[in-house]
Parts: structure tokens; C-alpha cells; sequence
């Protein structure tokens, strides 16, 4: 079984998504994340995409669900580096397949990250780094 | 994904532009996944579709599986309906990715459905 490696920057986490996933699979990479996520209180999950070039329904579900998951959790998410062409076959099968927050790239992503934590404004969330 | 690597490959083959090899991909991970889950496998047939004269003007897909058919096809067939716990827009989702879409079921029996893409740079007549 592929497990997905979670690495972390500070309060931020990073996951790069780089080939489909099994039922099981993504099952373990959800809560291998969300469990991370309330584990080191993140303020922010960047979730890569940038190496799938397929993303049918099922895995437009899994990353949305996922996102979903560490929103509720209270950390600010987005997806990064969804290629041209997904994009496009995304919305032609459904509106609203992915419904998180988008980057380019990881670098802006991560920018993203940074401002929206900034803007929180509560005083524990403004540290860049660990506590 | 390797159907959807093999549709990918066979629709740059066969000239079609990037946007809608990567529609006919998605499409084909749509169907194998839908039969991995629902007929526990299937098989993905791909086939150019040619002309007369021998030039191509599609790609056929046929998924058939021996699964325990669909019940209420036009169910299936709908937005946000699932039977498993996903977003309920695999079969019309491929549809739309598809030109052609025909799904037929026997109960008990299996499933099989056939879609086409059509060449864009050649216009085909199909009203």
C-alpha cells in the first residue's frame, strides 16, 4: 500500500499527491492527515497535485473530502498545481468537483497559506514557525 | 490508471487534440473505476473508430462487465446519485466527457457501455 509522505514547515504541512489511490489508500491518507493535523495543531495543509494528470470523480472526492477534513479541524487548506488540462475535464464533468481553495504552484500555495493564517489574526496563529 | 494511461496514449495516437485525450482518459478511469466498485472488474475495450476510406474518426470505448447489472438506469444515470458512498457523477460525469454514451444493464448479468469521441479536426455529421 502506498502511503503518502506528510511533511511539515512550521505549523504548515505538506502532501504531494503523485499517483491515483486506492479505496484503502486514500482511506489511510486521510486519516494518516488529518490526525497530523491535530496532532501538531497546523495552521496550514498545502495539498499538491501537480503529478496527477487523471483526476476522475473518485479522486476529486478524496482531495476534496480531505480538505474538508482539516477545515473542520480549523486549518487553512489549499490545493496546489492543478494541470490546465484536469482543470478542464473537472468542470466539464461536474461543477464543483473540487470546492477548496487553489494555487499555481506550491510556492504560491504556500504564500496563500501564510497571508490567510496572517489574517486570522488571533495572536497564537501569527508565529511563523514553531511555538 | 493505466486504462486511463492506455486511453491517454491511444487518443494522442490517434491525433486527437490534448484537452480531449485527457477527457477520454478521465473517462476511462471513470469506467474501471465504476466497475472495480460496483461488478468487482471489468473489462475496458479500445478501439479507433475509421472511416470508409480508412482515415479515423473516433475512439470507441466499451466497458463490460458481469457484475450485478443497474437496476434503474436512469438513476444511475444521475447527477449525485450513488450507490457506493461517492459523488454520484462517475457515469454521467464520463458521459459528458464522451461524445456518444450508451449504457445498457441486464439484471444479474452485467453491464455494458459504449461511449465514442469524435475527431474534432474532421467534421463529422451527426445530427
Amino acid at each position: 500500500m502506498k502511503k503518502i509522505p506528510i511533511l511539515r514547515l512550521g505549523r504548515i504541512l505538506l502532501v504531494s499527491i503523485q499517483e491515483d489511490l486506492t479505496d484503502n489508500e486514500a482511506m489511510q491518507f486521510q486519516s494518516d492527515l488529518v490526525n497530523k493535523v491535530a496532532e501538531i495543531e497546523a495552521l496550514g495543509v498545502a495539498v499538491d497535485i501537480t503529478a496527477l494528470d487523471v483526476v476522475d470523480s473518485y479522486m476529486a472526492r478524496v482531495i476534496n473530502d480531505t480538505a474538508s477534513m482539516v477545515r473542520l479541524l480549523g486549518a487553512e487548506v489549499v490545493i496546489c498545481g492543478i494541470q490546465p488540462y484536469v482543470a478542464m475535464t473537472l468542470i466539464e464533468m461536474g461543477r464543483d468537483l473540487i470546492g477548496a481553495d487553489c494555487a499555481f504552484n506550491l510556492d504560491q500555495g504556500l504564500e496563500m497559506l501564510r497571508e490567510r493564517i496572517a489574517h486570522r489574526g488571533d495572536i497564537r496563529f501569527t508565529g511563523d514557525g514553531d511555538e | 490508471m493505466q486504462a486511463a494511461r492506455a486511453a491517454r496514449q491511444m487518443a494522442e495516437h490517434l491525433g486527437f487534440g490534448r484537452a480531449q485525450a485527457y477527457h477520454v482518459a478521465t473517462a476511462a478511469s471513470e469506467l474501471t473505476a465504476n466497475m472495480a466498485v460496483h461488478a468487482g472488474g471489468g473489462t475496458l475495450h479500445l478501439q479507433p473508430l475509421t472511416d470508409n476510406d480508412g482515415s479515423i474518426i473516433g475512439l470507441e470505448m466499451r466497458a463490460e462487465d458481469q457484475g450485478p447489472g443497474i437496476p434503474d438506469l436512469d438513476l444511475a444515470m444521475t447527477e449525485g446519485y450513488s450507490t457506493a458512498r461517492r459523488l454520484g457523477c462517475g457515469l454521467p460525469g464520463a458521459s459528458r466527457l464522451m461524445d456518444e454514451f450508451s449504457i445498457s444493464s441486464t439484471f444479474g448479468q452485467g453491464t455494458r457501455i459504449r461511449a465514442i469521441k469524435w475527431c474534432r479536426h474532421r467534421p463529422v455529421d451527426r445530427s
